[in-house]
């Protein structure tokens, strides 16, 4: 491992940010880097360090270099650092200095919350990694196991980028704020990560598959916001970053399909109908529908407090500063600035959820949330449109917005999956049956067996429609190091 | 000339929605709502930009239809629909569509035949365009080289010629034809036919990422369309239709083992498959064997090139049928000679077999696989239909 200490940063670091003749930040990203490795290789397993995994690396940003396939060991997983490429003349696209030239410096006066923002986005980065690092062990298929590590070593990427923007544009303080995002820890008692749901552990593949559809897509939302940014070298690493995003919710939404799908089939050849008898279910070896809707408002629960509150200054701050615009911005037709405009915002009034009209720059997590639920709710008719396809009398949804939150408006409230607001003690009763118990974990737990022959898949999952950079179905994702 | 034509689709229930290829869309020819993403058929040109970013693959869909699917029509989809049926007389003949013309169909259809049934694409092979261009609008090409490539002294010129596609994307696989027809009208008025000719170089240009491609051309004594091209000189610009064929393409399955076997500018897709492997394969491949005749070394295209391949990539038999003080030898005899390796290679069904040159070879290949299948107490009819049946054998002669 240690030739990898001694990166040569003009050929190992694929940039175009022009790394090799910048010397300051070369220095800065060189002291950084062994502490980095460290951190990659104390995570993973000794034995994938070592292995194949046909992995997409990212070495320039046009539509050819940044899809190229190859077998890598994840160790020397080229971490480049790419921007999308600067578009001619870019403005502000919003906020109270909307129209004028886009910062290609950091405006000394947002320079606070700007860092901020960064940090915390370059927080969730490394933390999912940790969050992830027992799955490996009991991959499904080595199909995904290499979807795994994909995620793993793209979410290092996005580390590597929110660092390169801290030490390249914020001096000293951005270089600390680089090594705290390696000092904190998923789940950490004393340096937990910055965000709850990123220290909330990801015990078995269904929740990964969960985390990487609902909880990726809220990352895919911050950073779709943050690309929506007036501070350029923000904007530009955002839009990057979300061409790999992409590739997070695809595992997510046909991992989540294809546990359904291998569900609903093998009701369908025992013939059982009714998708609540769970034990029958359960003793075909697959995971009842009842339970996987569980884990669906776990996940989504989780990831709707990532928003934050629904009325927000900090938020309003943003944007009204430039730094950080609204979910496709530049699509949107209206003033930019918020000036007048309104937004519906839920509240509690009298023990009743109502909506009322708030200045729309004050909603502006609200509005995201809006944009994720309804985004979130794409994939959830996808799954449904296959349940029925099937024939299984069942359909999946996403629980209240309000159900099992702790930001918020509903963060003091007993609201259940219908959007009820009931009693603690009622609550409290019905807890199991709308999120997982201990007893469907171990349930999953006991399913999590390792399958690692090429083209074999456990039997709780259906195998993929089609296969990474169309690889027939038996190909060797990954070529294990049984050392 | 008939109305059909392909269109770029994606497929729904595989699709997540991204968006990633509506960002790398150059002309915005990709839109969404809440349910699909789906591509206008009146703006796409098939730059194929977005099919690298695809996370899913749902983006790599054609269907050939008389008319296109609207976006209306796109955004209520649940599912893809099936490819529909057309009738031979359609231009696209059932099975695999090789070019949207009847024309350039029946010219297809003829030199594929020598395979003894309809032709399949290997399963792992790109998926390829048809008639993006044609004679009503062609693409035009500029002549950015012309060389000659049998000796001084050699029985035939047979030329390498490169076309520089500009900035027109001309999206075209190894073993794909471009139609070229010579400028100026026959006898009775009508424009001169176009002529096909196997595109020679790999998918991504004669160098990593240069839009071009280059062209085998043998002149041919009296022939209009060859002379024509032989003669043309750098800064010369051509018109081209296509690209053309859709089944006698590469394995993308860098495990997959290719048997090649041709005669002189059958060499051309040959090249082009070479070129591609050695790019596209790192580590270990499913290895490549040529066998290549000609009368002489100085009348075997590409004959220095060749001999500078690795033996590693690509096994190499060149063989001679005049070479004085030297018995004549066909490809037919160095296969018997390879037989054992040849035996193997028919025996698993990773093996790529391709037939490229005269129709006049044709006959003697096909009985040197008779024997050498029979040798191994395989039976040969049986082994290439199964191998056609699954892609895996294929002839183009002329």
């Amino acid at each position: 491992m240690s030739e990898l200490i001694n990166v040569s940063y003009d050929t190992m670091i694929p940039n175009n940010v022009g790394l090799s003749s910048d010397r300051r930040v070369l220095k800065a990203l060189e002291k950084w880097h062994p502490g980095y490795i460290n951190w990659w290789n104390d995570l993973i397993p000794q034995k994938f360090q070592e292995s194949l995994v046909y992995l997409r690396t990212a070495i320039s940003v046009d539509p050819k270099g940044w899809a190229k396939f190859d077998y890598v060991k994840m160790p020397e997983y080229r971490w480049g650092i790419l921007l999308a490429p600067q578009v001619e003349d870019r403005r502000i696209p919003c906020g109270e200095q909307y129209g004028e030239p886009a910062w290609q410096e950091v405006p000394g006066e947002h320079r606070a919350m700007l860092r901020r923002l960064i940090v915390i986005q370059g927080d969730t980065e490394p933390a999912s990694v940790e969050q992830q690092r027992h799955l490996g062990k009991t991959a499904p298929s080595l199909y995904d196991m290499r979807n795994l590590f994909q995620v793993n070593v793209e979410e290092g990427r996005h580390l590597w980028a929110m660092v390169y923007l801290l030490q390249k544009y914020f001096g000293a303080d951005g270089r600390e704020e680089a090594d705290e995002l390696l000092r904190r820890s998923s789940g950490s008692e004393e340096a937990p990560r910055m965000l709850g749901a990123f220290n909330e552990a990801t015990p078995d593949w269904l929740s990964f598959f969960m985390f990487t559809y609902f909880t990726d897509r809220d990352g895919k939302m911050q950073l779709e916001s943050l690309a929506q940014s007036g501070f350029d070298p923000l904007s530009r690493t955002c839009r990057f970053m979300l061409t790999e995003e992409a590739h997070h919710m695809f595992v997510g939404e046909t991992g989540v399909g294809r546990v359904i799908q291998r569900t609903c089939e093998a009701m369908k050849e025992a013939g059982i109908e009714d998708p609540y008898d769970i034990q029958a279910v359960r003793a075909l070896g697959v995971i009842d529908l009842p339970t996987i809707q569980k884990k669906l408002n776990l996940h989504y629960t989780l990831s709707l407090d990532l928003f934050g509150s629904e009325v927000s200054t900090n938020a309003a701050n943003a944007f009204a500063a430039g730094i950080k615009g609204r979910y496709q911005e530049t699509k949107i037709d209206d003033d930019h600035q918020l000036k007048d405009a309104t937004y519906p915002v839920v509240q509690l009034v009298d023990g009743k959820v109502v909506t009322a009209d708030l200045p729309a720059l004050s909603a502006i997590n609200m509005r995201l949330r809006d944009d994720y639920i309804r985004d979130s709710q794409g994939g959830v008719n996808r799954w449904n449109a296959m349940i029925a396809k099937i024939g299984i009398p069942f359909e999946m949804k996403l629980p209240h917005p309000g159900f099992h939150r702790q930001i918020g408006v509903f963060g003091q409230a007993n609201i259940t999956p219908d959007g009820e607001i009931v009693s603690k003690e009622e609550w409290d009763k019905k807890r199991d049956e709308w999120l997982p118990s201990k007893a469907d974990g171990d349930y999953i737990a006991s399913l999590m067996v390792p399958v690692w022959e090429p083209g074999k898949f456990a039997g709780w999952i259906a195998p993929p429609r089609v296969g990474i950079d169309n690889k027939p179905g038996d190909f060797e994702y990954v070529q294990l190091h049984m050392a | 000339m008939t109305a059909l034509v392909k269109q770029h689709l994606i497929d729904p229930e595989i699709c997540i929605r991204c968006h990633t290829c509506e960002e790398a869309c150059p002309i915005d020819a990709i839109t969404h709502d809440d349910n699909n993403v789906v591509v206008d058929a009146s703006i796409c040109d098939f730059c194929m930009a977005c099919i690298a970013p695809c996370p899913t693959g749902s983006i790599d869909n054609w269907r050939i239809v008389k008319t296109p699917y609207s976006l209306e029509e796109q955004l209520s989809w649940m599912e893809l629909p099936e490819q529909e049926e057309f009738e031979a007389g359609d231009g696209a003949g059932g099975g695999a569509i090789e070019a949207l013309d009847d024309e350039v169909a029946a010219l297809l259809a003829e030199a594929h035949k020598g395979a003894g049934g309809a032709a399949k694409a290997p399963a792992s092979a790109a998926k390829p365009t048809v008639n993006l261009f044609t004679a009503a609008s062609p693409a035009v090409a500029t002549v950015q080289g012309n060389y000659r490539l049998t000796g001084d002294n050699a029985d035939s010129d047979v030329r390498h010629i490169i076309l520089d596609l500009g900035t027109t994307s001309f999206p075209v696989l190894e073993g794909q034809s471009v139609g070229i027809a010579p400028p100026g009208t026959d006898e009775n008025g009508r424009p001169h036919r176009m002529r096909l000719y196997s595109v020679s170089s790999p998918r991504d240009g004669e160098r990593p990422n240069t839009n071009n491609l280059s062209l085998t051309v043998k002149r041919e004594p009296h022939g209009l369309a060859s002379n024509y091209v032989c003669d043309l000189k750098r800064g010369d610009q051509v018109k081209l239709t296509g690209p053309f064929g859709s089944t006698f393409l590469m394995p993308n399955d860098a495990r997959a083992a290719i048997l090649m076997i041709c005669t002189g500018t059958g060499s051309a897709p040959f090249r082009g498959f070479t070129m591609r492997r050695q790019r596209a394969a790192s580590g270990e491949t499913g290895g490549m064997m040529l066998v290549f005749g000609a009368r002489r070394p100085d009348s075997l295209p590409y004959f220095g090139p060749l001999k500078k391949v690795p033996d590693a990539l690509l096994d190499k038999h060149l063989v001679f049928s005049r070479v004085e003080g030297t018995p004549r030898e066909y490809v037919q005899d160095r296969m018997r000679v390879e037989k054992d390796k040849i035996a193997t290679m028919l025996a698993s069904d990773t093996t790529h077999v391709y037939v490229c040159g005269l129709k006049a070879m044709e006959a003697g290949v096909e009985e040197a696989f008779a024997d050498i299948a029979r040798g191994a107490g395989l039976d040969w009819k049986a082994v290439r239909d199964t191998m056609r049946d699954t892609g895996r054998y294929h002839v183009e002669t002329y």
